[in-house]
């Protein structure tokens, strides 16, 4: 069980050569052994999403996934959202919408919004609710959250 | 930002501006204490039983494991109350002989990762002779229960009366006396992130440096710099980004004792993030109360006296610093609530359990008793025929200044405005027909209501009544214009969501005439900020607020001195504006850069009439102010199931003048989510053994986007006097009304089947029983 296996995880484009026990999460993996502290760890049980990555295209928990089982996905993280200084639509709507406070549950927020959306741009209001419904967020009481998916939403389709 | 002050008279104050703290958490660049590499990592052993005398702990050989005896010397956790019985128990910071709760930290497993460290935890023997525990306060309160604490007979840690003169005689004229029992069950403030902390030990000056997901991080150098007998200019705290507290971080944890020790003791750096069970078992909790609530009533339904039974189960230890005082004794002070009620008699008691110890929570007691008082407020509606909304007008205070049964003197606020703009905004003549015919088709709508007062901004003196021997009432701010003209306030406010950093630059940017992007808030530091108390009980932008106006109104003033001597003008000529000083009238300017350097780099030319540089302090200590505010919930019962659904929820509040109405709405929102959860859906549950049935997220059930409706908000802002920004708190408002409207409007949906639900939370669980006791549904 603490052997490790060399295994390489593409986060948002970069190529990380690391080492790691069979046992350890991918969320583990991305903040300690590539240096992405973006992504939060809120209950390592699969309920509250603040770890939510994109993997090949798809929101998943990353506090449920092994570090193993990521390797050769496309991984993207908050880190990997913006385009150099320019914020990508979800991370401006959630600013202009006042969609975070403490900021904590944020990043996994923005992946599963713009997860969601890249598959489903067109996605319904009450499935896009399903959707936020997946990760916690215990400071905004969502509405505004709800408000900035909708705006980014907007933009991503005009796109 | 886009928008600037260019000369219109335009202020800062009351633009729902961004929030400055913003890019850097949406970029995922923020930094929070879990972020931080160390040596050693540490897992805590924790108690698995509720109760019971330690036989022994062993250790695997080879591996580090700190317990009590390694801690010689080391102060128990013993916070102090001087008023009402207290009596001062104290907590080890690792458990000695006894274990009182289930988490309670045993032992310290130090190991290079928190995977070895969780390994060797795993190999750790533990010993324990177990005895019967007691998680229920009545239990632990009946004669012949055994002792949790020797210094606590009966396990009463503290006892408070109030009786006005004239109570008795009041009481017994009345026209009707309603009654009811209720009952907050256990609850747990559940931040996304939850507790962790890193100390590192610097060689070079034998300081520690504490990082923790603290919401007070000087009084936490004060209290661990106590407890090892070490000297504070030795400890620093930092408070960086902070994943949500909601009073559960407000309170001294041992766990941070234990490793600002172990870094002097390994002369390294140490870390530990606490799992989400850890949290959900023995970080805080909060919320358990008893209440038995009397209301004397005269025969057009006023409210003339009130009789209140407190009964807190405040866990197995004090917490510090408020003390196990805190949700009993503001249960007492403040249960009177809106209403103009002279004549009231109150027992509170804290009662000693074998359960995770109590600490604040958003609203701290105020939740429990708007809720008692609400459903009182309902049944006594019920008791004389009349709208649950005509025995609130009948009732609310309307002049001001008030000074309650309890003496506390209420500035003015809105009881009766809210209530009327509520009602007004969720037009209750259409929601009754409506009602009438969901009825006819089997199914059950009802609305309900909760207005309530919210004392905020407690300044010293609140918390010296209650006999605390800490009172944190009051706040410094410094404020520094720079060589540069940049402009730099340490506060000692701790906000970890509140948008500080952009109200506290809005406050400042009107005084000094320069736009808020200029104005960077420093906090969370010990070494880089003043003393001070730290973010908690809807204080930071009363209190901090105005310690921010009042140094940047000493920053305007030396400004405008230095303009005047630069500018040659008379001082009452100069405005400020823009980023600079303009004699009025002309075009005649000196920018604030221009200035600051002169302050710092020719102070000769003012000829000794100001000192060099460009820094002043303001302290604030003010005597607290009243937010109010009216909740309705509308709800659907499933009488099959006993699922209730929030279908709306309004909000009239009032807050007094409000700094960012983008912010202000975001503390209301959020206060409200968690009210929801309160009433609905968040339970700890300790079973008879005294484990927690509620270890996870999915049994410990913080609400989702499903279950939150939209919340509509209705304003007014009514100014305070007791506080110079005229601003009154409101981070917890949200949280204190919804749990009572959401209740009442269950059981006005039950109206038919005679049930009453007394009960937070208003699980299905408990819907269903109340139904099936009445036979009905």
């Amino acid at each position: 069980m603490n052997d490790k296996t060399a295994i390489t995880l593409t986060i948002n484009g970069h190529d990380h050569a690391i080492e790691v026990e069979p046992r350890r999460t991918l969320v583990d993996a991305i903040r300690e052994d590539c240096g992405q502290t973006g992504t939060h760890i809120g209950c390592e049980h699969g309920i509250c999403g603040a770890c939510t990555v994109i993997a090949d295209g798809e929101p998943v928990r990353s506090c449920l996934m092994f570090a193993v089982q990521a390797a050769g996905k496309k991984i993207r993280t908050v880190e990997g959202l913006a385009d150099g200084d320019k914020l990508h639509p979800m991370q401006q709507a959630f600013m202009d919408h006042h969609g975070l406070q403490c900021g904590f549950c944020t990043p996994g927020f923005l992946m599963l919004a713009v997860g969601a959306l890249e598959r489903e741009p067109d996605i319904s209001d009450d499935d896009l609710i399903d959707v936020l419904s997946s990760n916690l967020c215990r400071c905004t009481g969502y509405q505004n959250i709800i408000k900035a998916v909708r705006a980014a939403a907007e933009v991503m389709r005009g796109k | 930002m886009t928008a600037h002050t260019k000369g219109t008279g335009l202020k800062w104050v009351g633009r729902a501006i961004r929030r400055l703290e913003d890019p850097a958490l949406v970029t995922g660049r923020g930094h929070f204490t879990a972020d931080l590499a160390a040596v050693h990592w540490v897992r805590f052993l924790r108690s698995p039983v509720a109760a019971g005398k330690i036989k022994s702990i062993v250790a695997p050989p080879d591996s580090l494991v700190i317990t009590a005896a390694d801690l010689r010397g080391v102060k128990k956790i013993t916070p102090m109350l001087h008023k009402f019985n207290y009596r001062p128990v104290g907590q080890p910071i690792l458990a000695e002989t006894q274990v009182r709760f289930v988490g309670e930290p045993l032992a310290a497993v130090v190991a290079a990762s928190e995977e070895q460290a969780e390994d060797i935890a795993d190999l750790v023997e533990i010993a324990i002779d177990e005895t019967a525990p007691l998680t229920d306060a009545r239990a632990a309160l009946a004669a012949g229960a055994p002792q949790i604490h020797d210094v606590a007979p009966g396990n009463l840690i503290l006892e408070a009366r109030h009786k006005t003169s004239g109570f008795d005689a009041v009481w017994q004229a009345a026209a009707k006396i309603v009654k009811l029992d209720t009952r907050s069950h256990r609850q747990n403030a559940t931040p996304m992130e939850a507790r962790a902390g890193h100390a590192a030990y610097d060689f070079a000056t034998g300081r520690v440096t504490l990082t923790c997901t603290t919401q007070m991080p000087h009084l936490m150098r004060t209290a661990i710099a106590d407890l090892i007998g070490m000297r504070e200019s030795d400890l620093r705290v930092i408070a960086p980004d902070v994943g949500g507290g909601f009073g559960q971080k407000m309170s001294l944890c041992a766990e941070y004792v234990v490793l600002v020790w172990l870094a002097r003791h390994l002369k390294s750096s140490v870390a530990w993030t606490e799992d989400r069970r850890e949290n959900l078992i023995a970080s805080f909790h909060s919320r358990d109360q008893t209440i038995a609530l009397g209301g004397a009533f005269d025969k057009t339904a006023k409210l003339i006296a009130l009789k209140a039974d407190i009964v807190a189960n405040i866990g197995a230890y004090s917490c510090f610093p408020t003390t196990a005082g805190m949700e009993p004794l503001m249960a007492m002070a403040e249960l009177p609530g809106p209403y103009d009620v002279q004549h009231y008699e109150c027992l509170a008691r804290g009662v000693l359990t074998n359960t995770c110890t109590m600490a604040a929570y958003r609203g701290v007691s105020r939740p429990v008793i708007t809720f008692s008082l609400e459903r009182l407020m309902d049944k006594a509606a019920i008791a004389f025929a009349i709208d649950p909304v005509d025995i609130r007008r009948r009732n609310l205070i309307d002049k001001f200044p008030y000074k309650s049964a309890m003496g506390l003197e209420y500035d003015e606020a809105s009881y009766k405005q809210t209530l009327e703009m509520a009602v007004k905004a969720i037009d209750v003549p259409a929601f009754r027909k409506r009602q009438k015919s969901a009825h006819v088709r089997g199914r059950h709508l009802g609305i309900g209501f909760a207005t309530f007062s919210e004392r905020t901004g407690y300044g010293s003196p609140a918390f010296a009544a209650r006999g605390m021997e800490i009172t944190p009432g009051w706040e410094t701010v410094i404020v520094t214009v720079d060589p540069s003209g940049f402009v730099e306030a340490r506060i000692g406010a701790s906000p970890h969501g509140q948008g500080l950093r952009t109200t506290l630059a809005q406050i400042i940017a009107d005084e000094i005439g320069v736009t808020p992007d200029l104005i960077k808030i420093v906090h969370g530091d010990t070494d880089a900020s003043p003393y001070g108390w730290g973010t908690f009980a809807s204080r930071s932008l009363v209190i901090s607020g105005g310690a921010s106006l009042v140094a940047a109104r000493k920053v305007r003033a030396k400004l405008i001195k230095i303009a005047s001597h630069l500018l040659e003008a008379a001082p009452d000529d100069i405005v400020l504006e823009n980023g600079a000083a303009r004699v009025a009238g002309t075009d005649r300017t000196v920018s604030i850069g221009k200035m600051a350097r002169a302050a710092y780099m020719q102070p000769h030319l003012f000829k000794g009439e100001i000192e060099p540089g460009l820094t002043e302090n303001g302290t604030y200590d003010p005597p607290g102010t009243f937010s109010n505010a009216c909740h309705v919930a509308i709800v659907e019962v499933d009488v099959e199931t006993g699922h209730v659904t929030l279908e709306k929820f309004l909000v009239a509040e009032d807050a007094g003048i409000i700094i960012n109405p983008l912010i202000a709405d975001g503390q209301v929102h959020g206060g409200v989510a968690q009210g929801i959860g309160n009433a609905l859906l968040e339970e700890i549950i300790y079973d008879e053994s005294g484990g927690i049935l509620t270890a996870n997220l999915a049994d410990y059930m913080p609400p989702t986007a499903h279950e939150i409706p939209p919340i509509e908000l209705h304003h007014m802002q009514t100014p305070s006097v007791n506080s110079i920004t005229k601003a009154k708190g409101l981070g917890e408002g949200g949280a204190i009304g919804a749990p009572a409207a959401i209740v009442n409007a269950i059981n006005d949906a039950l109206t038919p089947f005679g049930v009453a639900i007394d009960e937070i939370p208003a699980t299905p669980q408990r819907i269903r029983a109340a139904l099936r006791a009445k036979g009905a549904a």
